[in-house]
C-alpha cells in the first residue's frame, strides 16, 4: 500500500510563496485501479510527481508497504517498483526504442520488444527507430506507455496516457491499462480527463485548487462528475455565470 | 614487435587485435614498423617526405585498408604525408587513427597531412579514430589535414571520432566535390578536462548535383574549449547541409561558427548549430528506469556520441 501523509508542496516565487498541495492526504491499495481527475492547475500532475520522487514535498510522508520513502531518490524510488509515465515524455539522440525498453527492463531477460504491440506499434517498425524529433508525439507517448509496461511495477502513474494518442489506438490502450491491472497486479493511478478511463476505475480521485476535492467508488463519482457542477466559483470575466467544471 | 601498450592503442583507434587482414601499415614512434600490400591495393614509401602512397586499383570492391600510428615515447613529434589514390569504380574501406601514449612530461604530436583522390565513381569509406591515454605531463597532440577530391559519381564518408584523452586537436578538412559527387562527414567529439579541439572545414561544391552533408556532435565537459567553423561554398547546382550538435557541461565553452556560401542560384544550403546542456527531464526519465543520476548522464553521452 502506498500512502500520502500531510503532503503539501510550495514553491517560491518572487512575489510570494505559491502553494500547488495543501495538507493532502491518501492510501493507494495494492491492486487497484485509481483515476485523478479535476481541472487543469489543480494539482494533479504535482501530486503524481512527489509519488515519483520528481518533486520533494515541502511537508508530510510518503509511505511503500509500511517503509518511509520520502527521502528517496527518483531511482531507488524506481527500484522498489514506482513507475511514471509522462505526460510529455523527453526525446533522446542516439538512444533507439530497442535500447530505451531495454533499459527500463533492467535485469531482465529480452529486448521487450513485444510490448510495443501493447500500444499499437509494430516492433519491426520501430524497435530500431532513435527515440528523437523524428517520432510523433503520439508515438513517443506510445513508446512511453510502453517503457512502463516492460517493468514490473508495485505503483504504476499514468500521466494523462491519453492525451495524443488517436481514437483508433484508444481502446488498444484501455485494454492494456486492463491487463496491466490484472496481470502484474499493479496498483495503477492514472490522471485522466476521458470518460472511458474513468469508467475502468475502481476509484477516482477529485482534485482541485491542491486538495483532495473527494475520493469514492467509481459509479457514485462518475454519475456526479458527469451530471452536475461541483464547484461554484463564479467566473470574474463571465460575472454571475458559473463555470462548468465537473 | 608489438607490446601490450601497442595492442591497446591498436584496438583502441582500428578494433585491431593483432596484424590486420587485407593491405595495412603500423606506424609507431616516427617510423613504419610493419606493412603489406595487396593484389590490388599497393602500400609504398612515399619519397622525399616521411608517410606512404597507397594505390587502389581501379574496380577494387571490399577490400580494407588499416594505417594506424602509434605513438609511445614522449617528447616525439611525427609529421605524417599520406596520398590514397582510390581507383575509377573502387568501393573501399580504409581504417586509419592514431593513439598517443604518452608516459613522459614533453609533448608528444602528430600531424597526419592526408589526401585522397576519390575517382569516377569510387566509394570511400574512411573511418579516424584519435586516441590519449598515458600517466606523464606532457601533452598529446594530433592535428590531422584530411584533403579530398572527389570526381564525378564519386561518394566518401568520413567517420572522424575523438573521445577523450587528447589535449589538443586542429583538425582541417578540406574537400572538392564534382558532378553528382557526395561527401558525408560525420565527426564525434568528447573534450574534458583542460582540452582544446578546433574543427575546420571548407567543402566546395563545384560540380553539378554535388551534395554534402556534415554532421557533428561533441560534448564538453570540464574546463575544455571547443570551437567549430565549417564551412560549405556552392559554386554550381548543388546541395549542403550542416549540422553541429554540442552538449556543453560544467565550465566548458564551445563556440560553432557555422558558414554557408552561396555562388549560384540553385545551390541549396542549410546550416543548423546549437548547444546546450542535458535536458533536465532526460536525467530524470532514465532515473524512473533505475538509473542513478551519473549513471543517466553516462547514458545520454554515449547515445550522443554514438
Amino acid at each position: 500500500m502506498l500512502e500520502l501523509k500531510n503532503i503539501s508542496f510550495t514553491l517560491d516565487s518572487d512575489k510570494e510563496p505559491v502553494t500547488i498541495l495543501k495538507d493532502v492526504s491518501l492510501n493507494l491499495e495494492d491492486n487497484k485501479f485509481y483515476v485523478i481527475t479535476g481541472p487543469n492547475g489543480g494539482g494533479k500532475s504535482t501530486l503524481a510527481k512527489i509519488i515519483m520522487g520528481i518533486y520533494q514535498p515541502t511537508a508530510g510522508k510518503i509511505i511503500l508497504d509500511g517503509k518511509d520513502i520520502t527521502e528517496l531518490p527518483i531511482n531507488e524510488r524506481a527500484k522498489l517498483g514506482i513507475g511514471f509515465a509522462f505526460q510529455q515524455p523527453p526525446r533522446f539522440k542516439g538512444i533507439t526504442v530497442r535500447e530505451l525498453l531495454k533499459l527500463a527492463r533492467g535485469e531482465q531477460k529480452g529486448s521487450g520488444c513485444n510490448h510495443l504491440y501493447d500500444v499499437g506499434l509494430c516492433p519491426k517498425d520501430y524497435a530500431d527507430r532513435e527515440v528523437n524529433a523524428s517520432l510523433s508525439g503520439g508515438e513517443l507517448k506510445r513508446i512511453e506507455i510502453a517503457t512502463l509496461l516492460n517493468r514490473d511495477l508495485n505503483v504504476a502513474i499514468f500521466d494523462e496516457p491519453e492525451a495524443g494518442i488517436d481514437l483508433w489506438s484508444f481502446s488498444r490502450l484501455t485494454e492494456t491499462f486492463k491487463e496491466m491491472n490484472n496481470k502484474n497486479k499493479s496498483t495503477m493511478v492514472i490522471i485522466s480527463h476521458q470518460e472511458r478511463i474513468l469508467e475502468m476505475a475502481d476509484e477516482i480521485i477529485l482534485v482541485s485548487e491542491g486538495e483532495i476535492q473527494e475520493i469514492g467508488e467509481k459509479n457514485e463519482m462518475l454519475s456526479q462528475i458527469l451530471s452536475k457542477c461541483n464547484c461554484d466559483m463564479a467566473c470574474p470575466e463571465r460575472g454571475e455565470e458559473n463555470v462548468k467544471c465537473y | 614487435m608489438l607490446n601490450a601498450i601497442d595492442k591497446e592503442m591498436l584496438e583502441a583507434i582500428a578494433d585491431i587485435h593483432d596484424v590486420p587482414i587485407g593491405a595495412y601499415n603500423i606506424r609507431k614512434n616516427g617510423e613504419g614498423v610493419s606493412k603489406k600490400s595487396t593484389a590490388n591495393i599497393e602500400i609504398r614509401p612515399k619519397e622525399g617526405k616521411p608517410g606512404i602512397d597507397v594505390i587502389v586499383k581501379p574496380g577494387t570492391k571490399g577490400e580494407s585498408i588499416h594505417i594506424p600510428v602509434i605513438i609511445t615515447e614522449t617528447g616525439m613529434n611525427d609529421l605524417v604525408y599520406n596520398t590514397f589514390d582510390i581507383g575509377e569504380g573502387a568501393d573501399v574501406l580504409i581504417v586509419a587513427g592514431c593513439g598517443i601514449h604518452n608516459p613522459g612530461n614533453n609533448k608528444s604530436q602528430h600531424d597526419g597531412i592526408h589526401n585522397f583522390i576519390v575517382r569516377k565513381g569510387a566509394r570511400l569509406h574512411y573511418i579516424e579514430k584519435h586516441y590519449g591515454a598515458g600517466t606523464g605531463e606532457g601533452g598529446r597532440v594530433l592535428n590531422p589535414k584530411t584533403i579530398l577530391e572527389i570526381e564525378e559519381d564519386g561518394y566518401a564518408e568520413l567517420d572522424m571520432v575523438q573521445i577523450k584523452g587528447v589535449d589538443s586537436t586542429k583538425r582541417y578538412t578540406e574537400a572538392k566535390i564534382h558532378k553528382n559527387g557526395h561527401l558525408l562527414v560525420s565527426e564525434r567529439l568528447l573534450t574534458h578536462g583542460k582540452q582544446y579541439a578546433e574543427t575546420e572545414m571548407i567543402i566546395d561544391l563545384v560540380g553539378e548535383n554535388a551534395t554534402t552533408q556534415v554532421i557533428s556532435r561533441s560534448v564538453a565537459q570540464d574546463n575544455s574549449k571547443q570551437i567549430f567553423y565549417p564551412r560549405v561554398i556552392g559554386k554550381a547546382k548543388s546541395r549542403g547541409h550542416v549540422q553541429c550538435d554540442a552538449i556543453i557541461m560544467n565550465n566548458a565553452v564551445v563556440r560553432s561558427i557555422p558558414e554557408i556560401d552561396a555562388r549560384h542560384a540553385d545551390a541549396q544550403l542549410v546550416h543548423e548549430a546549437a548547444i546546450g546542456k542535458i535536458a533536465g527531464e532526460q536525467i530524470i526519465k532514465l532515473m524512473t528506469l533505475g538509473l542513478s543520476e551519473e549513471e543517466a548522464e553516462e547514458r545520454i553521452l554515449q547515445g550522443f556520441l554514438k
